[in-house]
């Protein structure tokens, strides 16, 4: 029963949870960065008038989104080290993964955005003398970027989530410090219920932020 | 790319035991389909009624409702999936905790199932309120107008409409459980996850081992969004758009 809870236990562990935590944080930090990045490119292909490019684009989204994505963090696991003839650990690994995957859902997210935008702004950028690049960088992608906001940061909590999957590698993030904590304690309930907690708090305080942030972003028309 | 391809290996023994490798695959697969199916059913049904909580002018039920769903979606998968197995046994009375621990039959299954149906609940939740609060006030008021006790009035009016409006998110929601499952392997499910991770490293054909069990992830995703699609088509009433 709970009665029995070892607290002198969490707060010895607490040093090495925050080393986890942080892999965590970065992991996702790094895959936010590069995936919008990627997936904006991503976006802009399947919305581009070359088939090529908008098939490959919808091909590779397509396919990241139907298999489970603890099998895509096995699969790019066992290929990297193939590819690049030497070993790159499971912590680069994690890193290069979820950049990948998650390009293919920031980049469903910002088509939505592009194809939020008003077909008159594009329209009035051409006509003003700018190019494609211009007006995708000075008009377009800013306005996409902006309504899509809140649903960006949604994903990205989401991606906090699915950061503890890792855990399939053996990269360090906080759900595995917790585990390794727990078995040289001994007292793996304490660490599960501590780690528990901590996701819960940040990612119930994130999703209140946002739905705050959604009032404020909106584009008056 | 040095790799040694063998596409027979499928067909070969495992290195202990007399099953093949095709057939551990197959139970795999066999687990994968009765959790996620299973933790469907729970979902569907949890997921409509908390969303019906969520919509009463009862603020106790909707606000036991959003707890419900709050609790649900900031938590990851995985670890609710560790609170499941290691921590809840902890906390019921000391004979039943022992009789989960040592004798409850397809622990790893029943476990892996009830999490992952909980955990989908509360998105599926979600989608019944956004489905019940996009039907026009109208529906309601002329249901209970009309006579309908505010039970009947979502039985017969505004479920039926509502869970037709989110069939496309329900659609989506429903492959993902097929995906979501692969998480039941950290528990010590024999599913399509485990078993794949297990070929690989007793046969050491990793890349034929995970095209297999790849492909048969997007057969079931494939095979649950036709079935969706089926059921959409047939429920549609005519005359509706869409």
């Amino acid at each position: 029963m709970l009665d029995n809870l070892d607290l002198e236990v969490v707060r010895a562990s607490l040093p090495f949870l925050w080393t986890g935590l942080l892999f965590s944080l970065k992991l996702t930090l790094v895959a936010m960065t590069g995936g919008i990045v990627f997936g904006t490119l991503l976006a802009l292909a399947r919305l581009s008038p070359f088939a090529v490019l908008r098939n490959s684009a919808a091909a590779y989204v397509n396919i990241l989104r139907s298999i489970p994505l603890l099998m895509v963090i096995l699969w790019f696991f066992l290929v990297i080290p193939l590819i690049s003839g030497k070993p790159v650990g499971a912590e680069n690994s994690a890193l290069i993964t979820f950049t990948l995957f998650e390009a293919a859902f920031y980049g469903e997210i910002m088509r939505a955005g592009i194809q939020s935008v008003p077909r008159g702004q594009v329209d009035a950028a051409r006509a003003l003398g700018l190019g494609y690049a211009q007006s995708m960088r000075d008009v377009v992608l800013p306005q996409a970027f902006r309504n899509m906001l809140p649903v960006l940061l949604t994903q990205t909590i989401i991606l906090f989530q699915d950061t503890s999957l890792v855990y399939a590698i053996g990269a360090t993030d906080l759900l595995k410090a917790a585990e390794i904590s727990g078995k040289n304690y001994n007292r793996p309930v304490e660490m599960y219920l501590l780690v528990a907690l901590i996701y819960f708090a940040i990612c119930f305080t994130l999703s209140r932020l946002v739905r705050r942030l959604q009032a404020r972003v909106a584009i008056p028309r | 790319m040095n790799y040694h391809w063998n596409w027979g290996i499928f067909a070969q023994q495992v290195q202990a035991g007399e099953e093949t490798y095709f057939d551990w695959l197959l139970s795999g697969l066999g687990w994968t389909v009765a959790c996620s199916l299973s933790a469907w059913v729970i979902a569907l049904a949890l997921g409509t009624a908390i969303g019906v909580l969520r919509t009463t002018r009862s603020r106790t039920l909707s606000g036991a409702g959003a707890a419900w769903v709050e609790l649900f979606r900031n938590i990851p998968l995985l670890v609710q999936m560790f609170l499941w197995f290691f921590v809840v046994p902890e906390l019921l009375p000391r004979e039943l905790s022992l009789w989960i621990k040592q004798d409850m039959p397809a622990k790893e299954f029943v476990t892996a199932t009830l999490c992952l149906g909980l955990f989908t609940s509360a998105r599926i939740a979600e989608q019944v309120r956004a489905g019940i609060q996009s039907l026009p006030r109208g529906q309601r008021d002329a249901a209970l107008a009309l006579g309908l006790s505010s039970a009947q009035a979502y039985r017969h009016v505004l479920l039926p409409r509502a869970l037709r409006v989110i069939m496309a998110p329900l659609t989506s929601e429903f492959m993902n459980t097929f995906k979501n499952s692969s998480v039941a392997y950290a528990i010590g499910l024999l599913e399509l996850t485990f078993r794949a991770r297990q070929m690989q490293e007793d046969s050491e054909q990793g890349i034929e081992t995970y095209i297999a069990v790849t492909l048969l992830y997007f057969l079931c995703a494939f095979i649950a969004n036709r079935v969706m699609a089926l059921i959409e088509a047939r429920t549609r009433i005519p005359g509706s758009i869409g």
